[in-house]
């Protein structure tokens, strides 16, 4: 494969500017290959992350010709016509560190106040707790089960572009997972955490989380599944 | 450049939906005014309706008769996801609501004129 | 308890059903044009109607203002009470305006 591939990369903070690349085309290049190259052999002063680079750790996320998505799995040849340009941003609604390098702390903080943990009780059980797998809660807990929090789906979101203390659809998604955990005791707070006004009620079912989730998790459903479980409650705490 | 999140048959659905919505709040108490004129007599209720016979109005009555079933039918949409936990096939489903608003429009259009 | 949020969604769910209907009659009712004297024949003293109409128009003075609250509070920068008071205000007049709307035809 020959050829040239012009790439225009963030350089910056919130405030800063496009600076533009030329990298040889080769077979079979990920975006990822492209940012490492660059990284190495051009411009030394340029932040991004990545670690295991097979598409399984999600540290390499951002924002590919306007696409969130992971770099090392994607192939410029994917995203890039011939002629086209590639186009690199740092993942939207986070804080810029530098370039690329997004600041992960406020998508963390949230998962942790929409109780996005376990709560094992005042009083765990000493033995192992007997989930069949195919039990309505644990399937509805497993399709949601596999997120690694990389980010793309808040990234994706509109309502976090427009609300920036919505919990988001990864919080939400794990909180729901949560919620199916029949081990779990911490269901009421749990639910209290979910049910404000930057909870599930704030989704509006754009559904772009779902669209762009490397994993294939519906964080849209999960919602949908926590909005009803509120409203239920509601009802059964109004009787 | 329009970003990515916004070319999604989801977002353009939710926009449909939000600006149907600020339409018919703006039309509303303008409806409910109209309507009150009766208070002053069959007569006052016809001399009002005869305003809206002309064509520019005529338009915007069938540019809020659309608005109405576009509405309605991506609100339908919403619940259901929210609530009967549909799992949509978006374009499916957006193609449907278009289809009934489409339908409506193209029955108010005919019965008008 | 998100208030707010099941108040719309319960109008949504009544204005489901109350919409079609509505629609079904103006599509009905524009055959030919519109008179006052047509529409007055049919909700003069019509009971029926008015509780109709009655409920639909408190249905829809509930749901409105909260959708137009999501609204505002996501593009514009204005939130907090001076926005829940204005979107009160505004649900009060589609109340009012609305109720002598239906009272106008019933009794005219």
């Amino acid at each position: 494969m020959s050829g040239v591939l012009g790439v225009d990369i963030w350089r910056g903070t919130e405030q800063g500017a496009f600076q533009a690349f030329a990298i040889p085309r080769r077979t079979h290049q990920t975006v990822l290959d492209v940012v490492t190259e660059i990284q190495r052999e051009h411009d030394a002063t340029l932040s991004y992350r990545f670690a295991c680079r097979v598409g399984m750790c999600g540290s390499c996320a951002m924002v590919v010709n306007g696409r969130p998505r992971w770099t090392c799995r994607t192939r410029v040849t994917e995203v890039v016509e011939d002629g086209g340009r590639l186009r690199l941003e740092p993942l939207r609604n986070f804080a810029v560190v530098k370039d690329l390098a997004v600041e992960m702390t406020q998508f963390f903080d949230k998962w942790k106040e929409a109780h996005g943990y376990f709560e094992p009780g005042a009083a765990p059980e000493r033995d192992f707790a007997v989930v069949p797998p195919e039990s309505t809660e644990r399937q509805l807990a497993d399709a949601g089960i596999e997120c690694i929090g990389c980010g793309v789906c808040y990234s994706a979101c509109d309502v976090v572009a427009w609300d920036e203390d919505y919990l988001g659809p990864a919080a939400l998604n794990r909180a729901w997972t949560l919620v199916n955990d029949v081990r779990d005791r911490g269901q009421p707070t749990r639910l209290d955490a979910v049910s404000g006004s930057d909870g599930c009620q704030a989704c509006h079912t754009h559904m772009s989380c779902t669209t762009f989730c490397p994993k294939a998790i519906a964080p849209t459903y999960a919602i949908a599944g926590l909005k009803r479980a509120m409203v239920k409650r509601s009802l059964r705490g109004a009787r | 450049m329009m970003r990515a999140s916004h070319r999604q048959r989801g977002f353009a659905a939710a926009m449909l939906h939000r600006l149907s919505g600020i339409a018919l709040s703006i039309f509303l108490p303008l409806h409910f005014l109209a309507l009150a004129t009766a208070l002053d007599g069959a007569k006052a209720l016809d001399s009002f309706l005869s305003v809206t016979r002309q064509p520019v109005v005529e338009i915007l009555e069938f540019g809020i008769v659309v608005a109405l079933a576009l509405h309605m039918t991506l609100g339908l949409r919403v619940l259901a996801v929210e609530f009967f936990d549909f799992r949509e096939r978006t374009l499916a489903a957006l193609s449907v609501c278009l289809a009934a608003v489409l339908a409506v429009g193209v029955i108010f259009a005919l019965n008008l004129g | 308890m998100p208030a707010l949020f099941l108040a719309q969604r319960a109008t949504a769910f009544v204005l489901a059903c109350a919409v079609p209907v509505h629609l079904a009659t103006i599509l009905y009712a524009v055959r030919g044009g519109l008179t006052a004297a047509e529409i007055l024949a049919r909700t003069h003293g019509n009971i029926g109607l008015a509780l109709f109409y009655g409920l639909f128009v408190i249905a829809v003075a509930i749901h409105a203002p909260i959708g137009l609250r999501n609204v505002l509070r996501e593009w514009t920068a204005w939130r907090g009470r001076s926005l829940d008071v204005a979107l009160a205000v505004f649900s009060l007049l589609l109340l009012v305006l609305g109720l002598r709307a239906v009272f106008a035809v019933y009794s005219t």
